[in-house]
């Protein structure tokens, strides 16, 4: 058993795939993109991540493939590592200790031995571009100390250098200035922009740089979205550029593609601009990608790109401007605002995604599953534009309705706000929009629960408002001659003394609807609507609120904003305890009595674990995160774990998730990093490994999901099909050169006879194999003891006609194989 | 610097021609440049870019191609089918001869200068032979379908390429057959136009031929298999001009769009030799068709419909950072188009084919410094005096007195009497004008209105006598021996007895108008004279260069002033030599001697040569008014008064001690009266 280790707060997932250009595999099958301390594998044609490579203590910050094999990567990190992968396998070869921080890392051609990386060593702000000499050694791990600056004074990101025309120079660019540095001359030619204040200049900073496969030709992004080619580089007088400018705002990334016969760029318009033979008039647009363009990278082979979004997305597309696949990680990037939820149904998180959309996120898979389109709404991108937002959502009756709220606030006066109500739709399996509720508060929602109560016949949504009122929102029916349906209308409005209603809860029976109005707390009759009681602490203004549950259901707590979490026993009304706790974040689980909070004291953030019931904590860990920490949630496990130490027993029914400002995922785990990520589809890789032949698409893919249809259909039968690489007569035809094998006819009745099924389910796979074995042993025999042996079989199998001719065949396939015996050298002569 | 009130006239409606042609000497560093009302312009462009010549336009005679040839030899063809030479130093048409082909479209000299080739709108090609003091019709070449619209010749001078409408054709000079023809794609932008005209073409010594067209591509063709090789879409409208370099590394071309766009010969990379044609740097600096772009070694220029004319220097070509890599844009012409009378208050226009004189407004309101005075009484429009025949005006005077006015065309002189009744005026014109004052370069009159003084182009000075309604013809200074160099700046002292006279490039002479003998010559300066006046009582004669140089040379000690040695010793202030424009009028104080009043196109000056010179670290201009009599002490410090308040300035005299007239030309009233420019989408728009 798992035990005794301690609990650690690990990245789970989530994490920005966008950091680094994505790098093609040589074929172009696979795309690797750093994923945190890891590196992803992912197939290019299913979007499925096939490895995980981790070994990294720190953020991956480069990868490359090895230009000497094509069939490595290396990885470089903030570690002081740069390591060498078996991308295939997903195995580690070899790790070179640089012993800085690595900030990115460019591999040459031309330089064999050795690699790029960036470091910097005295001031934050600048970094160097040094070449790191890679020892030649067996060990798996080699120090390689052996570094010479190549460019001083650069800029951070990978983007802003470029190796050019097979290494021959290397380009960087850094505010406004390009610098040129000549491997064989050792110099460095600097070409610097007018960076004057004035209106027409103010904008010149270089933002990116690529490099012409073929040509000397330097592209460099502009702030502007200007895009400038330079050439003649060599004279610092005689350079020349040109000018290409279509993005109206930043230039975020270049990439000449494979012949250099066009140029493509992205940047915030979400476009993806190609420009063919680098001239102004011949472009090509891949528009509404969704997201800003972070970065762009082409594959080897030349016929894929891909775009890497702000959203955490990246997009592979065809040569030919055709997006293919998406790879969708959690989207970051913008604040939540709707906090953490899991769908009840699929138990994947929820929260904001895209900008007007929710998304549905797995973390077993650590994938997105799907976006739901809330605002349906073209996003204009727009510096400085108010958008809508999503601010609110909520799940309820098990997944069968989910409630948003948007809002828009230009001025102090102009709310624009919307509720929606969606229902699961079996049928889609998806949401669909049932009610839409313009101005449903005169101000800000500030909460939204709906009664979860399992006994509850009415589905009861409420939200609590700064404008003073909490309202009751009920499902009616609002069918008509046309059509039956459904539809929400208000059924109550309460207020407390005009207070601001600050947040409101269900008591998990739903008899009791808590709604707190700043620093009151109101318990209200989910029945008649009454207000029951008051509690008043007069200690600020309630910040969270939440019933205890099963045992502890007798429970309210309350957490205010300066620092007081305070503890009501509904049945005496009276404060069971309080305690003094800066709370940010306080969450039940739905499986048990616990409920975390997470409060921030001056720097980092502790978490706290407890029953309602006694005032004593069960579990505290401080300093969970540097940051704040924005939201949490428990996720119910979907096999409980079983841990016996009193401390770790809360983390038995559920597992906590948090956010932090910053949005990084993270959770609670007892097991080691290698343990927790193991890869899940090791599977994929057999049949990777299999050429991708028309004989395989007809033979193996086709042939095994027939098998497994027949299994599904008739699971009682016990038919067995041979797999494909195990009947001789096939494999040898396939292993056979062409240009020996007989004639189609000839072959062609062995063929279908091997695929038959004998109805001996053992025969087709065992007997066949054991025949084989006695003819190898007797190929030197004389032809009537063959005939004899096949008598043998004969009488074994007298009652099956197919056999007798499967075992034809195995003559013919003494036959195939003679032919395969022959000297064929001289056809080499000719 | 003294207080003035000052007319500020804003008046004068003059429209520059636009741009048709220009062609750049590349031995003499010269720009000929011809507009579209016939009008040929020569820009010295060692002297400051100076428009040292002009050759007055004629309403018939648009040119639509212009050519140096045989050295120094200035060739132009127009739609009227003639050819016309022109003579540089007498600054007259030497010959017009018809090449009987119709309209010529295009014209060009042969590399070896001896042959000139026109391109007419028959679809002929016509080859002339030039002989030293004319032209010789030689033979066709093949006649082709359609107008030739371009014509360029291979280095060697053993082909030509000529653009046409939707194809090009390759020539071999010595049959005169067409060797090759390229058909050039009409498509544009997916639609296909009806016509795809070839407005230009370069053939290059490799064999290349660059064409553009009006499809607003510029192709590469190779001329031994007649294929095209590489097609550049550069605009949405047409592409209509094209200049190569002598090296053939660069050349550039214009669009209608109004931007120009220049083309390097780039290696592809450091270590091969391979070399292509790569589309570098735009420049946007017209707002309508560059209908014309020459590339001398150093600089890309252009003109167009904008009647800009535009130098902008290949910033890796010039050797040192001085003012000549600045951004050259030539307007207004650099020769006094405005007269005045100081008397009558009265100003003379002169337009290509027409005079106005209007009278200066008035106003009886004071104010302080810098307030703008209500008029009390508006600018009187007097006269429009049309000119008789289709030749432009060349020059034109207004006597002093307000009695006379003058001018000329390239074929005869007019005089006339105008006569003042109160509100009326009176115009009649003097007859029976002497046949030696058939044509004009500068008219003058006399400070008293007696005297009138005409440059003629054959280089002879003439004095007339003009008393009462008539005139009387006094002398004529001729030219020395055997130069036939024309005079075109005159200069008489407010005495009336010295008369100076400068040539396009020869000295200054000073002759004794009483004695009408020559009196001496000021000693020759390399850059041509662009303003001169006679101070009054010291008789001083104060030449400005385009150089930007001033000096002072007195006429009676027949040497250079004390001051004027002075300000050459001290040097003047780098910004003063930095200046863009020539300066076109120095007029003087009559009640404060040491004061020099000259003016160019952006400034007005006031030189007290009382003062010190400022030196190079003095603020030579300061923006701001003065605020107060410190400030105003401060900034006297110097001898150099600038205002630069009006702007485009194109004339400004004193009227009397206190009053100025200032004629300016906003730059947007001009744009304002030219054709639209073609829309283009502005982004944000």
């Amino acid at each position: 058993m798992v035990e005794e280790e301690n609990i650690r707060v690990v990245r789970c997932g989530g994490s920005e795939l966008n950091f680094r250009r994505a790098v093609f595999s040589a074929d172009s099958k696979y795309i690797f993109c750093v994923s945190g301390d890891f590196v992803k594998v992912y197939s290019t044609a299913t979007e499925e991540c096939v490895h995980i490579l981790h070994g990294h203590r720190n953020l991956v910050t480069g990868i490359q493939l090895n230009p000497n094999n094509h069939l490595q990567l290396y990885s470089c990190s903030l570690d002081g590592t740069i390591k060498l992968w078996d991308y295939i396998d997903g195995i580690l070869i070899k790790t070179f200790i640089v012993g800085c921080k690595l900030h990115a890392l460019f591999t040459v051609a031309q330089a064999e031995d050795s690699v790029f990386v960036t470091v910097n060593k005295e001031k934050p702000d600048i970094f160097q571009l040094v070449s790191v000499k890679l020892p030649k050694s067996s060990s798996q791990e080699v120090e390689a100390k052996e570094l010479s600056i190549v460019l001083d004074y650069i800029n951070q990101s990978p983007k802003c250098i470029a190796f050019g025309n097979e290494g021959v120079y290397v380009a960087a660019v850094r505010d406004f200035y390009l610098s040129v540095y000549f491997f064989k001359k050792k110099t460095t030619s600097r070409f610097t922009l007018s960076s004057s204040r004035n209106k027409k200049h103010a904008k010149n900073n270089f933002t990116c740089v690529a490099c012409h496969p073929k040509e000397d030709c330097i592209a460099s992004g502009h702030m502007d979205g200007k895009i400038r080619l330079w050439r003649n580089f060599y004279d610092e007088k005689k350079y020349t550029y040109t000018c290409l400018h279509w993005h109206h705002d930043m230039v975020m990334d270049l990439a000449f593609s494979v012949t250099g016969s066009s140029l493509l760029s992205g940047g915030r318009e979400s476009v993806l601009v190609e420009w063919r033979d680098a001239t102004e008039k011949n472009k090509e647009f891949l528009p509404r990608l969704g997201a800003t363009i972070e970065h762009i990278s082409v594959s080897p082979a030349g016929d894929l790109f891909c775009t890497s979004h702000s959203d955490n997305k990246i997009m592979i597309i065809h040569r030919n401007l055709e997006a293919s696949a998406v790879i969708q990680g959690l989207v970051k990037d913008r604040s939540i605002f709707t906090g953490l939820m899991i769908d009840p149904r699929t138990k994947a998180l929820v929260l904001n995604g895209k900008p007007g959309h929710l998304q549905f996120y797995s973390l077993q898979s650590d994938k997105q599953l799907y976006n739901l389109d809330i605002m349906q709404q073209e996003y204009i991108n727009d510096y400085g534009l108010i958008q809508i937002e999503l601010t609110k959502a909520a799940f309820g009756c098990f997944g069968n309705w989910l409630a948003t709220v948007e809002q828009r606030q230009e001025k102090e006066t102009e709310l624009e706000l919307q509720m929606k109500l969606w229902m699961y739709s079996k049928k889609t399996q998806g949401f669909i929009l049932n009610t839409k509720i313009h101005m449903p508060h005169e101000d800000c929602i500030t909460a939204l629960c709906f009664c979860n109560a399992e006994k509850s016949e009415q589905p009861t949504l409420v939200t609590a408002s700064k404008d003073g009122y909490f309202k009751v929102w009920i499902l009616t029916d609002d069918s008509d001659i046309y059509k039956k349906a459904v539809g929400w209308t208000c059924d109550f409005v309460g207020s407390y003394h005009k207070y601001q209603a600050t947040n409101c809860c269900f008591s998990e029976d739903g008899s009791l609807l808590a709604v707190s109005f700043e620093e009151i707390v109101t318990l209200w009759d989910s029945e008649t609507w009454e207000l029951k009681c008051t509690f008043c602490q007069r200690a600020g203004k309630i910040r969270h609120l939440c019933f205890g549950r099963l045992t502890c259901s007798k429970y309210l707590l309350g957490a205010t904003e300066n620092g007081i979490l305070s503890c009501w026993n509904l049945l005496s009304c009276a404060l069971e305890w309080s305690a003094k706790l800066n709370v940010r974040v306080m969450e039940p689980d739905p499986n048990s009595e616990n409920i975390a909070a997470i409060s921030q004291p001056s720097v980092g953030s502790d978490l706290f674990v407890f029953k309602p019931s006694e005032p004593r904590p069960l579990y505290i860990q401080k300093g969970i995160s540097r940051e704040e920490v924005q939201w949490g949630v428990f996720v119910p496990r979907d096999v409980p774990e079983s841990f016996t130490s009193e401390a770790y027993q809360w983390l038995n029914r559920s597992q906590f998730y948090f956010l932090t400002k910053s949005q990084s995922l993270l959770t609670f785990s007892t097991k080691s990093p290698e343990e927790k990520l193991t890869p899940t589809s090791k599977q994929l890789l057999a049949e990777e490994s299999l050429p991708t032949t028309p004989f395989y698409f007809i033979l193996g893919k086709h042939r095994q999901q027939q098998d497994e249809k027949l299994n599904e259909t008739s699971e009682n039968e016990l038919v067995q099909l041979p797999l494909t690489e195990n009947i001789p007569a096939i494999s040898e035809l396939l292993h056979t050169p062409a240009h020996v094998l007989p004639s189609a006819v000839f072959l062609c009745s062995m063929f279908v006879n091997s695929l038959l099924l004998s109805k001996e389910t053992k025969s087709a796979e065992e007997i066949p194999k054991d025949v084989d074995m006695e003819e190898e042993k007797e190929s030197e025999n004389s032809d009537e003891e063959n005939d004899f042996t096949e008598k043998i079989q004969d009488t074994n199998n007298t009652d099956l006609g197919e056999d007798v001719i499967h075992q034809l065949s195995k003559s013919e396939e003494k036959e195939l194989r003679k032919f395969r015996k022959i000297d064929y050298s001289w056809i080499a002569a000719l | 610097m003294g207080e003035f009130k000052v007319h500020r006239v804003r008046f004068f409606n003059y429209v520059p021609s636009a741009i048709r042609c220009v062609a750049y000497n590349n031995q003499s560093n010269r720009l000929a440049v011809s507009r579209t009302d016939g009008t040929v312009e020569i820009y010295n462009l060692s002297a400051n870019y100076f428009q040292e010549k002009f050759f007055p336009g004629h309403e018939s005679r648009a040119t639509e191609a212009l050519c140096w040839a045989e050295g120094q030899r200035l060739f132009s063809a127009g739609l009227n089918g003639e050819i016309i030479e022109y003579d540089l130093q007498a600054l007259n048409i030497k010959y017009a001869m018809d090449a009987f082909g119709g309209p010529i479209w295009s014209m060009a000299a042969s590399p070896s200068d001896s042959q000139l080739l026109v391109g007419c709108e028959d679809g002929s090609v016509k080859l002339f032979q030039i002989t030293p003091d004319k032209i010789q019709f030689e033979r066709n070449f093949d006649r082709q379908k359609s107008r030739i619209l371009s014509l360029s010749w291979h280095p060697s001078g053993t082909h030509i390429a000529a653009g046409s409408i939707d194809y090009i054709s390759v020539f071999d000079v010595k049959s005169g057959s067409a060797v090759h023809k390229m058909i050039v794609d009409r498509q544009y932008m997916g639609v296909s136009k009806r016509k795809c005209i070839v407005w230009g073409v370069a053939f290059l010594s490799d064999g290349t031929v660059i064409s553009v067209d009006s499809a607003g591509k510029v192709q590469f063709w190779d001329s031994a298999t007649g294929t095209l090789v590489k097609s550049h879409l550069i605009a949405n409208a047409d592409v209509q001009s094209i200049a190569v370099a002598n090296q053939e590394d660069s050349f550039v071309v214009g669009t209608a769009e109004g931007t120009v766009f220049h083309f390097q010969l780039v290696p592809v990379t450091s270590n091969s030799s391979e070399k292509q044609w790569v589309r570098t740097k735009p420049f946007q600096h017209h707002t309508h068709d560059v209908r014309t772009v020459a590339h001398s070694p150093t600089s890309l220029i252009s003109g167009g419909t904008d009647t800009h004319l535009v130098i902008r220097p290949l910033m890796e070509k010039v050797e040192v950072k001085n003012y000549d890599a600045a951004l050259r844009k030539i307007t207004f012409p650099h020769r006094r188009l405005i007269s005045c009378s100081r008397k009558r208050h009265l100003l003379l226009f002169q337009f290509a084919h027409h005079l106005e004189l209007w009278r200066l407004g008035s106003t009886v309101a004071t104010g302080k410094n810098g307030d703008t005075l209500p008029l009390s009484k508006n600018a009187d429009h007097l006269l429009y005096l049309k000119t008789k025949g289709p030749e432009n005006i060349i020059c034109s005077c207004i006597s002093p007195c307000g009695s006379w006015i003058a001018y000329s065309t390239a074929s005869r002189f007019f005089l006339y009497r105008l006569n003042y009744e109160h509100d009326n005026i009176n115009l009649k014109r003097v007859s029976k004008m002497p046949a030696f004052l058939r044509s004009a370069l500068q008219i003058l009159f006399s400070e008293d209105s007696t005297k009138l003084f005409v440059a003629s182009n054959q280089g002879a000075l003439h004095i007339v006598q003009l008393s009462g309604g008539s005139f009387k013809h006094l002398h004529a200074f001729q030219p020395q021996s055997g130069t036939v160099e024309a005079m075109c700046l005159l200069a008489v002292s407010p005495d009336g007895n010295w008369l100076a006279a400068s040539g396009t490039s020869a000295g200054v002479h000073v002759y004794n108008v009483k004695q009408l003998k020559l009196h001496c010559t000021v000693p020759a300066y390399n850059f041509p004279v662009t303003a001169m006046a006679i101070a009054p009582n010291t008789n001083n004669l104060v030449i400005a260069h385009s150089d930007q140089q001033v000096f002072e040379y007195s006429i009676p000690d027949k040497h250079y002033t004390d001051w004027s040695r002075t300000v050459q010793k001290h040097g003047f202030h780098h910004l003063w030599l930095q200046r863009d424009t020539p300066i076109t009028h120095i007029s003087f104080h009559p009640k404060r001697p040491m004061h020099i009043l000259l003016h160019d196109a952006y400034m007005f000056c006031i030189i007290d040569k009382s003062l010190p010179l400022p030196n190079d670290k003095t603020l030579l201009y300061n923006p701001f008014p003065p605020t107060n009599e410190s400030d105003v002490q401060r900034r006297t410090a110097h001898a150099f008064k600038i205002s630069k308040i009006y702007k485009p300035l194109l004339f400004m005299d004193l009227l009397d001690e206190r009053t100025l007239v200032a004629v300016e030309r906003p730059l947007d009233d001009i744009i304002a009266q030219l054709p639209p420019p073609i829309k283009k989408k502005k982004f944000g728009t």
